[in-house]
């Protein structure tokens, strides 16, 4: 399959996933039947892994609580850092789990509805895992961008309404 | 005291923009989508505005020489080279406030009272009345739908005169989204060279070609020395607000428009011309990632627009699409005033770029998908309840791009 295709095809709906492969047919130039078969490959193939909406729940009156939380581990003896990564995610409050470098090994995120939830998943869920030697809880105070979106309301377009 | 009699007569006599009658009636309408945008919808690159702020921070707030900063002036000579094959040297360019200010100088500095300048028709609207504020004499030169509104040589034939002293193209073209190719410039450039006519090579759009590669006039054999070549960052980089552009031609008539520069303009703004050197350095990503924007939206509104039924040649640059509207029986003024106040969408009526555009608007795409297609959908609504009598039922067909 054409690679740039695919390519273009992925950025289109990476940034709006509502979008039609009859639309982005045409957007490309291409056949509604090269798009549709592309993208069941994608989404056949697990690259294309699901189409969600990105939602400002503050907007939405709808309390979230967020947490970011390094998490130090010793690695053992047949059980490193992906398996432990994997009982982590596990987890559905957890958003993303990422194997870092520097001071801690593993950045957690969490969304949960009340502080006592984050609290409750450190103590109860995440730092009694076996290797798990310490973990240093930050809250999220405010969100300004997520996944790449800006989050405070759009500038209105400033532009004169004709110009020539 | 009459004041309107204290001004001079060729100001006097300047037609009126119809643009500005437009802007005020879209204007009472804030509800209205508008298509009738000339510039980009995105916001300058952050690190070009970014440089920018760092150089009022660091107090760069001087003049300039006259002609630019130096090292802009470098950097715009090795982009016309790596870009378009033009091979000017630093002393054969200048920096001025915009693409607008180099075509003012340009006539200024070529027209003397009674020189005729061809000016193809549809253009932008501010070359007539530079040409007239000059004191020379524009005479429009139409181009065709049917010739994808490309520049014919034959009609330049039709209307020179002894008197004939340039012609302006502009290519991609507002408000056509016409370009011309390498083969289309071929017999243009042999007859202009024949004649002696200098070319006003107005290229803002260059960036914004959709299909193959801009070609500039300038860059065919021998073009060079009898073209004035200008271009700018306002479409190429979304840098309308920062006022700033260049012209590029031969010694003599760079110095010429220089000299008017040093008395007029003195310079173009330090902080402008701090931002379009970081947009040539470091901008061009930004730059191609707006143009295959532009170019998903030129496809979209293109099909829309054969959807519709209203025939639309395929714009290869620029942001405008320039569909016939005849079908519906309505010239394009009352077409756009009646879609203005019936389903508030703004577009430009087609003969405010000269004449011949008439029976045509003009429909920038230099706007969000989710607006375009609101737009597409009220439209539809529009042309439903206005196809011409006779035509009901059949208008609404595909018509080749
Ligand atoms: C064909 C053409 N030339 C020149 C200009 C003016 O450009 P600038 O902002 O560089 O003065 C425009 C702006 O709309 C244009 O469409």
């Amino acid at each position: 399959m054409n690679c740039s295709l695919q390519q273009e095809v992925l950025s289109l709906l990476n940034e709006n996933a509502k979008l039609s492969a009859d639309k982005i047919a045409i957007m490309l130039g291409e056949s509604k039947d090269t798009i549709e078969t592309l993208i069941s490959e994608l989404e056949e193939t697990g690259t294309l892994l699901k189409y969600k909406a990105v939602v400002n729940w503050q907007k939405a009156g709808i309390q979230k609580v967020s947490a970011l939380i390094d998490v130090k581990v010793t690695p053992q003896q047949g059980f490193g850092f992906d398996a432990l990564a994997r009982r982590i995610y596990q987890f559905p409050e957890v958003r993303s789990v990422y194997l870092m470098s520097g001071a801690y090994d593993l950045s957690v995120a969490i969304e949960v509805d009340t502080l006592e939830s984050v609290g409750r998943f450190v103590s109860q869920k995440l730092a009694p895992l076996d290797s798990v030697v310490g973990t240093t809880t930050h809250f999220v105070m405010k969100k300004y961008k997520e996944d790449g979106i800006i989050l405070d309301d759009p500038e209105q377009d400033q532009r004169l309404v004709i110009t020539p | 005291m009459n004041l309107d009699d204290k001004l001079s007569p060729v100001v006097k006599n300047l037609a009126p923009s119809g643009i500005r009658r437009f802007f005020d009636l879209v204007s009472q309408n804030p509800n209205a989508i508008s298509l009738g945008v000339g510039e980009p919808d995105f916001t300058t690159p952050w690190h070009v505005r970014d440089t920018a702020i760092t150089s009022l921070e660091t107090g760069q707030t001087s003049y300039t020489s006259n002609q630019g900063m130096p090292e802009l002036i470098s950097q715009i000579c090795r982009y016309l080279a790596d870009r378009y094959e033009l091979s000017y040297t630093n002393n054969e360019i200048m920096v001025t406030f915009g693409a607008s200010e180099a075509i003012d100088l340009a006539f200024r500095a070529i027209l003397a009272p009674g020189d005729e300048v061809l000016v193809p028709e549809p253009c932008y609207v501010s070359y007539t009345p530079c040409v007239e504020l000059a004191g020379g004499k524009s005479v429009p030169v139409p181009t065709h739908a049917r010739h994808g509104f490309k520049l014919n040589v034959d009609e330049l034939k039709k209307r020179v005169t002894p008197r004939t002293k340039a012609l302006i193209v502009n290519y991609p073209n507002n408000p056509t989204g016409a370009i011309m190719t390498r083969e289309d410039w071929l017999p243009i450039a042999k007859w202009v060279k024949q004649r002696g006519i200098l070319i006003i090579s107005d290229e803002v759009y260059s960036e914004l070609t959709y299909k193959g590669h801009h070609v500039s006039i300038a860059s065919l054999p021998d073009m060079k020395e009898q073209v004035i070549l200008i271009n700018g960052f306002s479409k190429a980089f979304a840098m309308t607000g920062w006022r700033i552009g260049y012209a590029a031609a031969p010694g003599p008539l760079l110095q010429g428009m220089l000299k008017i520069h040093q008395y007029t303009a003195l310079c173009a703004p330090i902080t402008s011309q701090i931002a379009a050197l970081e947009a040539l350095r470091n901008g061009l990503t930004e730059c191609e990632a707006m143009v295959s924007q532009y170019d998903r939206r030129r496809r979209l509104v293109v099909k829309a627009f054969q959807d519709l039924g209203l025939p639309c040649h395929e714009p290869k640059g620029a942001f405008y699409v320039f569909p016939s509207i005849s079908v519906t029986g309505m010239d394009a003024q009352t077409f756009a005033e009646r879609l203005l106040i019936e389903e508030e969408v703004a577009v430009v009526p087609g003969d405010v770029f000269g004449s011949n555009g008439a029976g045509h608007i003009r429909c920038s795409y230099a706007t969000s998908i989710e607006k375009l297609e609101k737009a597409f959908s009220r439209m539809e609504r529009f042309l439903k309840r206005h196809r011409k009598a006779g035509s009901t039922g059949t208008a609404i067909q595909t018509h080749g791009a």
